[in-house]
């Protein structure tokens, strides 16, 4: 019933929006929504004791479900109050079908956490697409349509393919002679049985399909337009949610190859994918001049690093499951930060806002923090994350992808250290300085919470949420 | 009953090459929508007449026969265009590269390890050779219409494998697939829309400032 009430009150509340004529009192209708989603998600996830999935449920929480839904819950809580203080600058915008758009995609976000049916997470993954176009087309300009429009296009066809590769294991259960549906409990057990030419290319299409959606390289072009383009808060729920939301769908699929006996080549696919990300991260954050444009590829190197970690497994797969929460809050205080660095100069790009601290105190440091945080310094989260991924591509035995893995992230490292240095403490220009609007307790709250949950996951983990972070590792895992 | 489908798949084939010869895009609608109304017949006549069937076929046909041309339609009417001009690469190319994926499907489409039932019909290369053609119009096009059309033609093209699948498919998620693919062509309208409005024309050559 908590369930239900998670997937359906966004969208009562998007309802509710459409329909307020305020435009001063409309956007707080999401922090107060936010708010209940996430006390409804952490009641239903502390319940005890814990209701186990229905094997012929459409709608459950797993381990895995729990995880990204509870990711998806603390970003958009944290962008809910971000966003009241963003509209309070723009108060002569129309915030009406953003505010429905946002409200539409954390019920997307959510159902596609719960689904139990490789239809209905299609379903939930592509409503996210769709809904998340005019979030992005938001700011109205040349540059915003280019982005959303090889956003929707790109996604689209992306999200196509991985329909198609739904086909092809349906199939395969067909050709099994056996149950042919693609309700995930079932077909987790019958997978043995599946067709395995038909999985196999199944596979490969769902890997692209939601490859697409999650970023990872080759499949990212549209990341680094959609992020650079969408208002800051948008990015950040993207890159932090959006993505987590496609990871998990990676993480499905992942799963019923597992079963099927077919997790080597899924993983070397996987593994493939996850370092060719690193790879195109690192070249493209080299002397990358616009701050946004660096996150995304930030963002495409999270989601090669997540890639590795489920790929290599056992221990690397508990640092993946963990890293997916600490990159999404990063992200999220990253993305914010950045878009008040955005717009009190005007401009996103290095060379127009440099020594942001002088004037933006606030923003800058927490962008400051959030980039050691992102790079793997100690002693945020992140870096306990992918240093236990790192342990765990040692544990297995594998020491070249250990050394390549160190070697491009340092070389992420320095290449965004520059142009962040250069953002915060460098000399500030010349001429007339800029006037954008200035830091509210509104606008830097919620980076400032995010990123202090960023500094506490680092020095100390709840054994509750370990326990739901080696669950979440376990489905990956063949069973005994 | 093979017999109709078999007609049914064959014209939805030749359909595909009227969509990529002509260079109207009122009657590139028109043809999509035909095509996406001849599919929507194909359920009921595979899986015979129960209600899982009639209502994913009365689905399609309102959708991808009326609503989603009805959409294109009033989307060309406020950009003011009829004709695609100047595509990528010529027409008579286009077509002879629809030939060879449709001959191509039709080669691999008997390769394919297919349960006996499927060994001859027209069904998987039909679908093949429909994807196919939707990506050709992708990728070929410079119009966002032609594009959203593409679009469409690869949809259709999945729609029809899925037909040999509808049981793995409640209705639940059937209707959803359809609901999505409908506000995604609502929104694509829009955005085209506003291209129009920023660039005076709906040539997706002109989007290209975002550059690395």
């Amino acid at each position: 019933m908590t369930l239900f009430a998670i997937i359906l009150l966004p969208l009562a509340a998007a309802l509710i929006a459409g329909l307020t004529p305020s435009e001063r009192f409309r956007p707080w209708i999401i922090p107060a929504v936010s708010l209940m989603h996430i006390i409804l998600v952490l009641r239903l996830l502390l319940a005890s004791p814990v209701a186990p999935v229905d094997p012929h449920a459409m709608l459950a929480l797993d381990a895995l479900g729990s995880l990204i839904l509870l990711v998806v819950s603390l970003l958009f809580t944290a962008s809910a109050f971000y966003a009241v203080g963003y509209f309070r600058t723009h108060p002569t915008w129309s915030n009406r079908i953003f505010i429905v758009c946002l409200l539409i995609f954390l019920s997307a976000m959510s159902l596609a956490t719960a689904a139990r049916h490789l239809g209905l997470l299609w379903v939930a993954v592509e409503a996210t697409t769709v809904i998340s176009a005019p979030l992005i087309y938001f700011n109205r300009n040349r540059l915003s349509i280019e982005a959303t429009w090889k956003y929707l296009l790109l996604c689209s066809v992306g999200i196509a393919l991985a329909m198609l590769g739904l086909l092809f294991v349906a199939y395969a259960g067909l050709q099994s002679g056996g149950e042919q549906g693609l309700q995930f409990s079932g077909l987790l057990k019958s997978a043995g049985a599946l067709s395995k030419p038909w999985l196999r290319s199944g596979f490969v299409f769902l890997l692209v399909g939601f490859g697409t959606k999650m970023g990872l390289a080759p499949l990212h072009t549209w990341k680094p337009d959609a992020y650079g383009e969408a208002p800051g808060l948008v990015g950040g729920l993207l890159a932090g949610g959006l993505t987590s939301v496609a990871f998990l769908a990676v993480m499905r699929v992942m799963q019923i190859m597992v079963a099927a006996g077919e997790g080597i080549m899924a993983r070397q696919f996987l593994l493939a994918l996850g370092i060719l990300s690193l790879v195109f991260a690192a070249i493209f954050v080299i002397r990358q001049r616009d701050i946004k444009r660096m996150l995304a590829y930030s963002s495409i190197e999270h989601m090669g690093i997540l890639a590795i970690g489920i790929s290599v497994g056992k221990l690397a797969a508990y640092g993946a499951m963990f890293h997916v929460m600490n990159n999404a809050l990063t992200k999220g205080a990253l993305f914010m930060t950045a878009g008040n660095i955005h717009r009190y100069f005007g401009s996103k790009r290095m060379c127009e806002t440099q020594g942001a601290i002088n004037v933006l105190p606030w923003s800058a440091s927490l962008f400051l923090a959030g980039f050691l945080a992102i790079t793997g310094s100690p002693p945020f989260g992140p870096f306990i994350s992918e240093f236990t991924i790192l342990r765990g591509i040692f544990a297995e035995g594998n020491f070249a992808l250990g050394i390549a893995f160190i070697f491009l992230l340092t070389v992420i490292f320095i290449g965004m250290s520059s142009t962040v240095m250069t953002v915060v403490l460098g000399p500030s220009m010349e001429g007339p300085p800029a006037e954008g609007p200035a830091e509210t307790f509104m606008i830097v709250i919620s980076p400032l919470l995010l990123m202090a949950v960023v500094l506490l996951l680092g020095l100390y983990q709840p054994e509750a949420l370990c326990r739901l972070f080696q669950e979440a590792a376990n489905l990956l895992e063949p069973l005994p | 009953m093979t017999n109709i489908t078999s007609t049914i798949l064959m014209t939805v084939l030749l359909l595909n090459f009227l969509i990529l010869g002509t260079s109207r895009l009122g009657t590139c609608i028109r043809v999509v929508a035909l095509q996406g109304a001849l599919i929507s017949l194909l359920p009921p006549l595979i899986h015979g007449a129960n209600i899982h069937s009639y209502l994913l076929a009365g689905g399609a046909l309102i959708l991808k026969g009326g609503l989603i041309p009805w959409l294109l339609f009033r989307a060309i009417r406020k950009v003011r265009i009829r004709r695609e001009i100047e595509p990528r690469i010529g027409y008579i190319s286009t077509l002879m590269l629809g030939a060879l994926i449709t001959a191509s499907a039709f080669i691999f489409a008997d390769r394919l390890p297919l349960l006996p039932e499927h060994l001859h019909s027209l069904f998987i290369p039909g679908a093949f050779s429909t994807l196919g053609a939707g990506f050709l119009m992708l990728i070929t096009r410079r119009k966002a219409i032609t594009q959203v059309l593409g679009y469409l033609i690869f949809e259709n093209g999945i729609f029809i494998f899925g037909i040999l699948l509808a049981e793995a498919m409640p209705l639940m998620v059937e209707t959803g697939v359809l609901l999505d693919m409908l506000v995604a062509i609502f929104v694509m309208g829009i955005v085209m829309n506003h291209i129009n409005s920023e660039f005076s024309s709906i040539d997706t050559e002109h989007l290209c400032l975002l550059k690395e």
